[in-house]
């Protein structure tokens, strides 16, 4: 029973991203540096992004922290890569939602992220996915604040 | 061993948490509540309820003496020499920012020093840091020992005449280092330092006199030893507290109120500005009152066998690490670990799922896990009602998790 619903939140696809993230390390010419912290837990995430003409060309990130929260790092970095600045955005709306247990606009491709939805089941991990899109959702508002 | 019919008491035990009974291993963050805790404070809301020091009528007097009484039962519980030395406030913190804002503000200047140790709680580095920052004192650490526990020689190293305050935690919420504090105090005073202890670890686990301890202050919180949330104490010796200005002003804590000018009341009332945690002192009382009759020397002895069967059981796992003092002797109930590199969060959620609270995270003490070299830890704590069994249990939640992870990690 304990380990069903352990599956719910640990999927193979998260586990993948953990493993093998993708889109690790630091763009050097970003445009965009963005580094948050989940204070209450210690995971840390540096996230560079390079927007041009509205649109998030490129996305990396480093960081610390559990299974969780870098494979929501990881997979964030892939929806966002090649979408338009709202479009992203759009994204992260979309996940929080998600995270929030709510029906989720399925408009939009989410990818790998819907592997994520089990976490709204564990309140005390929804954190933990949320740090990089919080990190995303920073760096794109100051970008089309400019 | 303490008797596991001590599990009777505390209702909160008697639950399933995800399929399984559950094991509260969470102490050191808050400790659970024994039902005549409970029962004192939901008596004096039914029965008592009245504000204190003032009532002319019956539940006045009920109240006070309730409030009061509890005063009393502290002060024989840390063996201070007068209940003006005692003074009830919000917790651990309240009580070490108070020390900062009213004792450091009057009489640490320009270029005096601050020492504390790398294994402070944050409650007790940032007023020190503020503080330093106001007056452009000076902050300074004690550096630990490898096994986490401090060395009299470095505090001597550490502590000048500069220095005019050394605040250390007595037994530390991480490490289970249990601290030297009569010594450091000592030292801190043939320098003219006073000694702020942070008790909050201590006084839920061993007997407290600070007396003996010959400490300036003690600062200690009352949800760790089965009190309720909201309270908790700071002692300080009487002609330093009898110098020091209140931080908070209002009713209560005055004497006489001019329209320009004010005085205020004796010790231990002008420290405690507004109505006072009423309810939150009587469930102290009572808590104390728990905890002596068990005895103090039992529960230390309890947790010292509880965390000495931990670290052996959790030893027989390969790849788990267990941070401080590996002597149980010179440990608290508690045993800070991490399973191979499996993250904290990820072996406290696998722990949770089987009915096992553990603590993941960096427990307040940023500096220190800087200098374990980890982001993070997981904490198991124990107290007066978890038995070998749970460690047991605890064992089993964490062989599942390192082999759930086996393929991640």
């Amino acid at each position: 029973m304990s380990t069903n619903k352990l599956d719910q939140l640990y999927r193979s696809v998260i586990m993948d991203h953990y493993k093998n993230p993708r889109n690790k390390g630091v763009i050097e010419e970003s445009s965009i540096t963005v580094d948050m912290n989940n204070p209450t837990c210690g995971d840390v995430i540096h996230l560079t992004l390079q927007i041009d003409d509205g649109i998030v060309q490129n996305a990396k990130f480093e960081g610390d922290g559990c299974s969780i929260s870098m494979a929501s790092a990881s997979m964030m970095t892939q929806i966002v890569k090649g979408k338009k600045v709202d479009e992203a955005l759009k994204a992260a709306s979309v996940f929080s939602d998600m995270m929030l247990g709510k029906d989720v606009d399925d408009s939009i491709d989410l990818g790998d992220i819907e592997a994520l939805a089990g976490v709204s089941k564990f309140p005390a991990r929804i954190k933990c996915a949320t740090l990089a899109w919080k990190a995303m959702e920073k760096g794109v508002g100051n970008d089309s604040e400019q | 061993m303490l008797s596991t019919d001590i599990r009777k008491h505390f209702p909160i035990l008697d639950q399933e948490i995800n399929g399984h009974p559950l094991v509260y291993l969470d102490s050191a963050a808050t400790s659970q509540k024994p039902r005549q805790v409970i029962e004192a404070i939901s008596n004096y809301y039914g029965l008592d309820n009245s504000n204190v020091h003032r009532g002319v009528h019956t539940l006045g007097n009920r109240a006070t003496e309730g409030y009061e009484g509890a005063r009393e039962k502290v002060r024989n519980f840390i063996n201070a020499k007068s209940t003006e030395e005692i003074i009830f406030m919000r917790g651990t913190t309240t009580a070490l920012n108070t020390v900062a804002q009213s004792y450091g503000r009057a009489n640490v200047g320009e270029g005096d020093e601050i020492v504390i140790t790398y294994m402070e709680h944050h409650s007790n580095i940032i007023p020190w840091q503020q503080l330093a920052k106001e007056k452009g004192a000076v902050l300074k650490y004690v550096d630990l020992e490898e096994d986490g526990t401090l060395s009299l020689e470095k505090v001597r190293e550490v502590i000048t005449d500069r220095t005019k305050i050394v605040s250390i935690m007595y037994v530390s919420n991480v490490l289970g280092t249990m601290n030297p504090i009569k010594e450091i105090a000592e030292i801190a005073h043939a320098h003219g330092a006073v000694m702020v202890v942070d008790g909050a670890q201590a006084a839920p686990h061993l007997k407290i006199d600070v007396q003996k301890l010959d400490c300036d202050f003690f600062a200690f919180s009352g949800h760790k030893m089965c009190g309720p949330t909201g309270i908790g104490v700071l002692y300080g010796k009487k002609e330093l507290l009898n110098n020091m200005e209140p931080i908070e002003f209002g009713g209560e804590m005055i004497d006489f109120v001019g329209l320009y000018e004010s005085t205020w009341k004796e010790l231990p009332w002008k420290f405690e500005g507004g109505t006072p945690i009423i309810a939150g002192a009587i469930g102290l009382g009572a808590a104390i009152d728990f905890l002596e009759e068990i005895g103090l020397d039992n529960i230390e002895r309890h947790e010292h066998e509880l965390a000495g069967y931990a670290m052996e059981r959790m030893s027989e796992i390969d790849g788990l690490s267990i941070y401080g003092p590996l002597d149980p002797e010179k440990r608290a109930g508690l045993v800070t670990f991490n399973l191979n590199d499996v993250h904290p969060h990820d072996v406290a959620t696998v722990l949770d799922m089987h009915g096992i609270a553990v603590r993941a995270g960096h427990h307040c003490a940023q500096p220190l896990m800087k200098w374990l070299d980890v982001s993070s830890t997981a904490r198991a704590s124990f107290y007066i009602y978890n038995t070998e069994a749970d460690v047991d249990r605890l064992v089993d939640g964490l062989r599942i998790a390192k082999e759930y992870f086996a393929d991640v990690y």
